[in-house]
């Protein structure tokens, strides 16, 4: 991706916005970038639990907002991955203290001033001003979207209002794909998401346990051992980093069964 | 009973996304619709019969277009 300052937006919540932030941030900075990770969910803050930062923050971006202190200040250096920044949301303040042009002018300093090549803009659910605020500084967004009825309908509201701001290098993260179900016919598949909405993918990620799991020890888990959707998130980084990573077929697997079905035009 | 589920779940989900989609991008409730059909219906009268039943209106995705179609049958 050409853009340096990428939004990671749903509309619905509790699709995956902040797992992607967290990991696809913490790739980009194992892969040699310089990333900042900026959660604007002020109020319900969490990017700083899932990347396990949450007791080294101090200051937060109201507070740069509003110069109680500066922005280096502010970022919390992860000491896992080089390179790699946390800038909190506040969790005692509300929505309406955050002005989209004083953060605009945050992620510009970041970028112009701070020598970041990367940062990654955990957006708040919702189509409201805290969704706007945060995708005022973008020049691209994630659009993380599951395979299920209600999240492609809102990412396709999302995929509109990025458009009407001006920000068109936008791209889909289909998550919490389940390849039994697809394979049954019982949930959408890739293609259908990709056709629904009309974008192209940078990211397919599966179902995966271990998400819960490195969200409960707080560590990213593209830093933890092989898992299904850590390998993916990884190859989401590379790929927005300008690779060609082709994407692997989720839904082929081995076994009997299987390759009967596939014979027989089954599935 | 492998018949009863012939129809998958996600060629329903699609179907339906489809449609929903369809009037969003419209910003049109399809509540409205009925509306238009009334009011459509009134000024196909002036030119021929055109009977209420059997009228449909609605929207349809064409590519990247969303189009309204209106079935109106003429009376033989």
């Amino acid at each position: 991706m050409e853009a340096r300052a990428i939004v990671v937006t749903s509309g619905k919540g509790g699709v995956g916005k902040t797992t992607t932030t967290a990991n696809v941030g913490t790739a980009l900075a194992h892969l040699g970038e310089k990333v900042a990770v900026v959660d604007v969910d002020v109020g319900l803050r969490n990017l700083d639990v899932v990347m396990g930062l949450e007791s080294r923050v101090v200051f937060d971006l109201i507070d740069v907002i509003e110069g109680r202190t500066e922005l280096k200040k502010a970022l919390v250096r992860d000491k896992r991955v080089e390179g790699l920044y946390l800038l909190p949301a506040a969790q005692t303040r509300d929505k309406e203290a955050l002005d989209p042009e004083r953060f605009r002018a945050i992620v510009r300093q970041l970028l112009e001033e701070e020598g970041f090549d990367r940062v990654l803009i955990d957006s708040p659910a919702g189509i409201e001003k805290g969704f706007k605020t945060a995708a005022a500084p973008a020049e691209g967004a994630l659009v993380v979207v599951n395979p299920e009825v209600s999240s492609v309908r809102d990412a396709d509201r999302i995929i509109g209002m990025l458009e009407a701001q001006g920000i068109q290098e936008n791209y889909l993260v289909i998550n919490r794909i389940r390849p039994e179900m697809v394979r049954r016919g019982d949930m959408l598949a890739v293609e259908d998401v990709i056709e629904i909405l009309g974008l192209k993918p940078i990211g397919i990620i599966p179902e995966d346990e271990q998400v819960l799991v490195s969200t409960n020890v707080g560590e990213p888990l593209v830093l933890r051992s092989n898992s299904a959707a850590g390998r993916a998130l990884l190859e989401t980084a590379r790929r927005i980093r300008g690779e060609e990573v082709p994407f692997p077929s989720l839904e082929d697997r081995k076994g009997f069964w299987a390759a009967i079905r596939r014979i027989f035009g089954g599935a | 009973m492998w018949f009863w589920r012939r129809r998958k779940s996600k060629e329903k989900a699609r179907d339906r996304l489809k449609l929903v989609l369809a009037y969003d991008r419209a910003k049109l409730p399809p509540g409205k619709l009925e509306g238009l059909k009334a009011e459509l219906l009134e000024v196909l009268r002036r030119y021929f019969p055109a009977d209420e039943r059997g009228v449909e209106v609605r929207l349809e995705e064409r590519g990247d277009d969303v189009v309204l179609i209106a079935e109106v049958p003429v009376r033989p």
